[in-house]
């Protein structure tokens, strides 16, 4: 570097903020010796839209919703985290059948994010079928959440004390019918990608991040499972009812883009084996009762009820202005999202309104990564390694 | 963990810190370390080597903005044991001037925590090499985070055909923000309900 003559400089180029590879709204600073990344400087916060001060200004319900726009590619998994928090100060336990509809819908979250980055790296890297299959998928998943929740992406589903609403027994049904068939679309996924000449090419041996490095600079999920750690919080923290589930957790061993594409092919399989657990536990004896908490103090009524009961009035209105107040302390909760750890750190000072919730995002620690895991590559793997870090704006700039 | 040995935990690394670590509590099965903030990589450091603790996996950097108390912020840390499997909590207390040690020197990934800990509350890392604004706008003035920070904020934007440029505005509602409050007269408010200050002394 040292001997260049004087007229040689380093190139800088903006990648993004409108770039198809950007996954959103990035703004990359490049800093180029030829075609080798000197150096990356990410510019983030375009798509901040203050999400916890406003949590801040709204009542526990009312926080709900702002979680599904974080990662909104896998909208419920982050509601999880908050209810569990909240569940947690309560000191509330959610009754089986809603922790297995909650089981069941995180896992169809993991499908829909894991489809969707496994696809658009591939798209990445130049492969245009795999966005295609996947997305129809995706769309099927979607319909799911519409009959549930009456919203494809943003369903506000999950509440305080469990989730709204029952799901029909014919949704229970189409569930399971969609699950085999969906395992061989991903088979068609791994024919199409796995042993592709160029996809490797593309990712074998780009952006290794060694274990000790993925521990320290915070890495979690399928970052630090790519780098030979056999570590997944619904196995070694269990929460719900994962405990109960057989599944096993695939790991990689080279810590490079091609080994997160592996595992998170192989996660799509684990959890359509998690959802035919669920579903059997659904239609099982044991599996029947209420979705959320009796108490109508967290929990609204049912419907049926406000029309004959004039308390479950009162607290239905109560519930609905005023909220749940939720007692004075403060708790860390964490979930196995499909992009890592995501956790709320929520502050409560004994109101209806949290005093502070902190929202860790996985992908916030991983894109922080991105100079450490480019520099030495080249300007093309750039993409290839964005891709693998598994990045939605939604939740980096919250 | 069970609640008994976090607290054994807690015990070990308060005692193995005299004059860092203060003191320890143990909630909702989590285990809170109070540290001085002028220590907190002395601690940090602790952690991470020590073979009984092992905190390798760095979790979170935040604040909690405490208006009324004379050190306004909690700085509170998150880490993770993946050995013991079990996660700590540390908070230090910290005011706008204090100067809390960067780890970025232990931990890399505390980087844009931290950024993004200053850019939303201002607090003061020092050590830190790139100590920009991360969240927020280019030129962004305050930390929005505050407690004192309105909802609204101070300017808004808009696209100026005139100028053919976006320009910055002070922010003009027109409709005054409204800021429901629900709490039960009866249980919640501790103030004078809106129209009670209308009732002068019965006669």
């Amino acid at each position: 570097m040292n001997e260049q003559p004087e007229n040689l400089r380093n190139f800088t180029i903006n990648f993004g903020p409108q770039h198809p590879a950007a996954h959103g709204v990035l703004r990359l600073v490049l800093e180029l010796d030829g075609e080798i990344v000197a150096r990356v400087d990410p510019h983030i916060g375009l798509l901040h839209r203050g999400t916890e001060k406003l949590i801040e200004q709204k009542t526990y319900l009312q926080a709900i919703p702002y979680f599904d726009r974080l990662d909104y590619v896998a909208p419920m998994n982050q509601e999880h985290a908050f209810c569990l928090a909240a569940e947690k100060l309560l000191g509330i336990e959610v009754p089986r059948r809603g922790q297995l509809i909650r089981v069941l819908y995180c896992e169809i979250g993991r499908i829909l994010s894991h489809l969707l980055n496994v696809t658009t790296q591939a798209m990445d890297v130049g492969a245009l079928t795999p966005p295609l299959w996947g997305f129809e998928e995706r769309e099927k998943l979607m319909v799911f959440y519409e009959r549930a929740s009456g919203s494809r992406m943003h369903a506000a589903f999950f509440r305080v004390g469990g989730v709204h609403q029952d799901l029909p027994p014919k949704l229970i049904d189409d569930i399971e019918a969609w699950c085999d068939p969906f395992l061989k679309v991903v088979d068609d996924l791994d024919r199409l990608l796995t042993a592709n000449r160029i996809f490797k090419q593309r990712n074998v041996d780009i952006g290794v991040v060694p274990l000790k490095e993925a521990w320290e600079w915070g890495f979690s999920g399928v970052m630090v499972r790519g780098s030979g750690a056999a570590w997944d919080l619904r196995k070694s923290q269990p929460y719900e009812c994962y405990a109960e589930m057989e599944f096993d957790i695939p790991i990689g061993k080279n810590g490079d883009c091609y080994d997160r594409y592996l595992i998170r092919m192989e996660e799509m399989r684990q959890s359509v084996r998690i959802m035919k657990q669920c579903i059997q536990k659904l239609k099982a004896a044991d599996g029947q009762g209420p979705v959320a908490v009796a108490d109508n103090k967290v929990f609204p009524p049912r419907r049926g009820e406000m029309k004959r009961s004039m308390e479950a009035l009162i607290h239905h209105f109560k519930l609905y202005t005023e909220g749940v107040h939720v007692p004075a302390g403060e708790v860390y909760a964490a979930v196995e999202a499909p992009k890592g750890e995501f956790g709320v750190y929520l502050v409560s000072d004994g109101s209806n309104k949290p005093y502070k919730c902190k929202i860790r995002a996985p992908g916030f620690a991983h894109l922080q990564a991105m100079d450490h895991i480019c520099k030495g590559h080249l300007l093309a793997d750039v993409s290839a390694i964005l891709g693998s870090l598994d990045i939605v704006f939604g939740e980096v700039d919250r | 963990m069970d609640d008994g040995k976090l607290d054994a935990l807690g015990q070990t690394i308060v005692s193995a810190l005299p004059g860092a670590a203060t003191g320890h509590t143990v909630a909702f099965n989590q285990l809170t370390v109070d540290v001085e903030a002028s220590k907190i990589v002395e601690v940090v450091k602790y952690l991470r080597d020590d073979p009984n603790c092992r905190f390798v996996n760095f979790t979170d950097v935040t604040a909690v903005d405490y208006p009324e108390r004379e050190k306004r912020f909690d700085v509170v840390y998150h880490l993770m044991s993946p050995t013991l499997n079990t996660r700590i909590r540390l908070k230090a207390q910290a005011d706008e001037t204090t100067q809390v040690p960067s780890l970025i020197d232990v931990f890399p990934g505390a980087d844009w925590f931290e950024r993004e800990a200053y850019d939303l509350y201002g607090v003061f890392f020092v050590g830190h090499p790139d100590m920009r604004r991360i969240l927020t706008d280019y030129g962004f003035e305050g930390h929005p985070l505050r407690k004192d920070f309105p909802l609204t904020g101070f300017v808004e934007v808009r696209y100026d055909d005139q100028e053919k440029r976006v320009v910055y505005e002070p922010v003009r509602l027109n409709q005054e923000f409204r800021k429901f409050d629900f709490l039960s007269p009866w249980e919640g408010a501790d103030y004078p309900l809106p129209g009670d200050e209308k009732a002068g002394p019965k006669v």
